[in-house]
């Protein structure tokens, strides 16, 4: 890219917003000037489309620490313990290059997490693309799992959980999204505003690069085309073992009491890190170009002030503790740079050397930016085509069961999670497939119980109706929860949506983030923060609405803590909860050809009452099996139970494909002894486990081996390994 | 008796074996700089992924100033316990036979399985009976064992995987080799990983429980 051939609609501002700059500074900006501008401006870094929006979010709580606004949300987890967590997107990266897309989506990811001092413990994934039977989805979908099993295993943080789902509307333009949870003391938590007039600025880790030079304004804030593979410098590239030492030197610099503050360096590089910092603190900062280590020498001072190089913190200290943070520094062999300084300027001055090459007002960069208003316009009938048919209508229940079982979105995805660590950290006491959510013990960091964690947002459901479909996410996420024992704590949330200037994707964001308040209102659960990804379209239209979900929850006794599988012939089963299965945006029914245009209303306060009483039956520690009703409906349910624990089932339903198979908010399937299960509040016996079969009268009976093979063999074979 | 654990830049469970060895002795963390072993009985070299596994899998972390001060320990009879990353840094050090490969799947693999004791006449395992089977999880890329026909006498193989267990194509299903004088031990699986039931098995413990048990020097 070069910036004379650039004016400023190249660069992605409109004709307006030009206008806007030139008036704040009070002049026409340098090309530096604007290149910064129109990174700090885009969609990615200025938040302009959805910004207003979101204040519409609940994020108030009991155990808030830090809110939205910081690098990462912060729930505090009891013993003077904190658990720091958010979801990021990396999309379009990931559906130009996806193995370097979605590793680098990872390292970003648990930057945050360590920017506020924690220590990351855990990741978790949910990804989107086509369906398995295009070439480029399986391009897409096993690179991108290759690159975060690459950075994550790398690195050493758990993999514990995620979700994947296979829609034809994620072909062109498939999601990576990554939430990363960390644990800090409270007391070491950080914050990232600049502090202190005469502070040290100093740069941590990588040199920077000409990599991802205008990711955030290229890439991340326009539709995705035909020629985006000329777009792949735009990708940055990762090094897990730089970022490896990062972690270990920032955590023990804060251990120290070294920094006074902190920040990562993400979407728009030094640009958005230092005049976010300054912004949060009421300062100025001067940065000294020529300071900063290169990889190339020729680099023009705008692209070292906006390359996305990664592996790369941001850090204010005092003068007088500088030498003990670059002797540390040292000692990891992590490169620390002072380029530059706190002032009171309250202006963002960059210099190459004693030349003054760009000065702008910090409140310019971040805070005064132009905010649009939707114009959101329900659209008439479903936006999106019908699924192509898979399933006859008239087939047997067997039949359908087993193709759900097969169908990607429901089979295992131990293809997937097999080639992520799951256990490093000693702290994972239940690994993906075997609970609903991920658990993690706190007792070697001096805590107590568990974290559970869990992401969940079904993008098909949402197309059918995105406030129904947003709000179910969060019933989903917090009933896995449930399913483990947990109490949600906070909420963060990734919205991922196609162009927002768009009437009807408007209307899509705007319901969404209208159930995702009301579901939040009525479960009494916080925002903690969280990320917006706008722009999801490729020459095939936008993508499903995707608004995902990931939760923090804390549960008291890990020793008590439920499986999925069924552990013992002769132990009832029954369905607790609030359970009304109807067919509508069901995965039946996408196997038949059709998508729909609604889904059934919703009781929030009757959901919000049965998840607690889930919890409390899950709490009283009898109950070995416990596994929500989801894809598939109860009839997949009870196949995974016996799937898992290696045990048949015999049941007796009611009739008809919306008992087996539909799906909806609320259900969950409970076995144990026949006292414990007969004694949960609400709990419906449907059976009892044993023989090798799961039979349900009437209906159907398939061996669990049949089970089995379709479960576990759809995605080896659809990926032909 | 007291362990040392070594911590090079890129190592990812140092930590987790730490916590491993204190459950059965005094343990500390050793750091790749420095070249001093006093005091220490007994070596582990975790797994990871030391120096980012840059060149070859453990081919720089060898040549580390602690791991001179370990080929040296480990000459002189101390023990020395090397987990996936270290299994291959000690083979690169030549104090182990054979190499580590890629995994036949050419991909990471993370699962539980299970591994019979083929040798419990060594410092790792005296407290296994042999043919015991200890459930043990195995992670990594580069975990398939091979040592050319002939270089490997049947009592070095310490582990192997049971029938169906091998994740890697390891030859004849070795997970677990000792050197000649049976002091060095590598092995791909995780036994810092096993050592409590809540995380999935104890099983692991056994081999650390076995090292605790050295008469100290």
């Amino acid at each position: 890219m070069t910036l004379a051939a650039a004016p400023h609609r190249e660069l992605g501002l409109t004709d307006s917003e030009y206008e806007g700059i030139c008036e704040r500074l009070g002049r026409e900006p340098n090309a530096l000037e604007l290149a910064v501008f129109s990174l700090m401006w885009s969609e990615h870094c200025a938040y302009k489309h959805s910004k207003k929006l979101l204040r519409m979010l609940p994020t108030e709580g009991p155990h808030i620490v830090m809110g939205p606004g910081e690098n990462a949300g912060v729930v505090d987890v009891g013993h003077g313990l904190a658990a720091a967590f958010k979801v990021e997107s990396h999309n379009h990266p990931s559906a130009v290059e996806p193995f370097q897309g979605a590793a680098t989506g990872v390292g970003g990811i648990l930057r945050d997490i360590f920017a506020v001092g924690a220590r990351p413990i855990a990741v978790l994934d949910s990804l989107r693309f086509g369906e398995l039977d295009s070439a480029r989805s399986r391009y897409l979908f096993d690179g991108a799992v290759k690159g975060i099993g690459h950075y994550g295993n790398s690195i050493g943080v758990p993999t514990v959980g995620g979700e994947v789902y296979f829609e034809p509307a994620y072909e062109q333009n498939c999601l990576v999204n990554a939430m990363c949870v960390g644990l800090a003391r409270r007391d070491r938590l950080i914050r990232s505003a600049a502090a202190g007039v005469g502070n040290k600025l100093v740069l941590l880790g990588a040199r920077t690069g000409r990599d991802g030079i205008g990711g955030a304004s290229v890439l991340a804030s326009a539709e995705l085309s035909e020629d985006d593979a000329s777009k792949r410098p735009t990708v940055q590239i990762g090094d897990p073992f730089e970022e490896s030492k990062l972690v270990e030197c920032c955590l023990e610099l804060l251990d120290g009491e070294l920094l006074a503050s902190l920040q990562d360096l993400g979407a728009a590089g030094l640009s958005s890190s230092s005049s976010e910092m300054a912004s949060k603190g009421g300062v100025g900062l001067d940065i000294d170009v020529s300071r900063v280590p290169l990889r190339e020498p020729d680099m023009e001072p705008f692209e070292i002030m906006i390359s996305e190089s990664q592996e790369r913190m941001l850090c204010v200290v005092e003068p007088e503790r500088l030498d003990d943070v670059l002797t540390l520094c040292d000692r990891w062999e992590v490169r620390a740079t002072t380029i530059g300084e706190v002032t009171d300027t309250r202006h963002l001055r960059v210099f190459d050397g004693d030349e003054l090459v760009g000065d702008m007002p910090v409140h310019a960069l971040v805070d005064d930016v132009p905010l649009y208003d939707l114009e959101p316009e329900e659209p008439e009938g479903q936006i999106y085509p019908d699924p192509p048919a898979r399933l006859d209508d008239g087939g047997s229940a067997e039949d359908a069961l087993l193709a759900l079982l097969a169908s990607p979105n429901i089979a295992s995805k131990r293809f997937v999670f097999e080639q992520y660590d799951p256990i490093v950290g000693s702290r994972t006491i239940r690994r993906p497939q075997s609970a609903d959510a991920a658990v993690l013990m706190l007792k070697a960091d001096g805590g107590s119980g568990a974290l559970a964690v869990s992401i969940d947002g079904n993008g098909r459901r949402v197309a059918c109706d995105p406030y129904t479909g947003a709000a179910e996410a969060v019933l989903e996420c917090a009933r896995n929860l449930a399913c483990v024992g947990a109490e949600p704590l906070g909420l963060t949330n990734c919205l991922n949506f196609g162009n927002p200037e768009k009437p009807h994707i408007a209307w899509q964001l705007t319901r969404a983030v209208e159930g995702l308040r009301d579901a939040c209102l009525a479960l009494g659960v916080p925002v903690v923060g969280g990320n917006v990804s706008l722009y999801n379209e490729g020459g095939d239209g936008p993508i499903y609405p995707s608004p995902i979900v990931g939760m923090v929850g804390k549960l008291p006794e890990p020793e008590a803590v439920p499986r999925v599988g069924f552990a013992e012939e002769g132990h009832a089963i029954a369905l607790v909860g609030m359970f009304e299965p109807a067919l509508e945006g069901s995965e039946l029914e996408k196997l038949r050809g059709r998508l729909g245009e609604a889904l059934p209303p919703l009781d929030l306060p009757a959901h919000a009452d049965a998840l607690v009483r889930v919890r409390a039956a899950v709490r009283g520690g009898e109950l070995p099996t416990v596994h929500d009703v989801s894809e598939g409906g109860l009839a997949c349910a009870l196949a995974e139970c016996c799937i898992e624990g290696g045990l048949g089932a015999r049941l007796s339903l009611d009739e008809g494909d919306a008992a087996l198979f539909g799906e909806g908010p609320g259900g969950v399937v409970v076995a144990g002894p026949r006292a414990a299960v007969e004694s949960v509040d609400g709990a419906i016996v449907i059976g009892e486990v044993g023989g090798d079969s799961l039979e349900i009268e009437g209906a159907l009976s398939v061996s669990v081996g049949e089970l089995r093979a379709a479960y576990e063999g759809a995605i080896p074979a659809a990926l032909g390994t | 008796m007291k362990f040392g654990v070594v911590r090079f830049p890129g190592s990812c469970d140092e930590v987790d074996a730490l916590m491993a060895c204190r459950r059965f002795a005094e343990a500390d963390l050793l750091w790749h700089g420095d070249s001093d072993l006093s005091g220490i009985d007994a070596v582990v070299v975790p797994g990871g992924f030391s120096y980012g596994d840059y060149l070859r899998v453990g081919a720089i972390a060898r040549f580390s100033p602690l791991m001179e001060s370990v080929i040296e320990f480990a000459r002189a009879g101390g023990p020395v316990l090397g987990i996936c990353n270290g299994f291959q840094v000690l083979c690169e050090a030549g104090l182990l036979p054979g190499a580590l490969l890629p995994n036949n799947s050419l991909r990471f693999v993370c699962r539980q399985v299970e591994v019979a004791v083929e040798n419990p006449d060594t410092p790792f395992t005296r407290a296994c009976d042999q043919g015991e089977l200890l459930s043990i999880p195995v992670k990594h890329t580069t975990g398939r064992y091979y040592a050319p026909p002939g270089t490997l006498p049947d009592e070095q193989v310490v582990l192997r995987y049971a029938p169906g267990h091998n994740p890697n194509g390891s030859m004849d299903d070795v997970a677990g080799v000792c050197n000649e004088a049976g002091n060095v031990m590598g092995l791909m699986p995780h036994p810092e990983h096993a050592v409590d039931p809540l995380t999935g098995s104890a099983d692991g413990g056994r081999l650390f429980e076995s090292l605790a048990m050295v008469p100290v020097a």
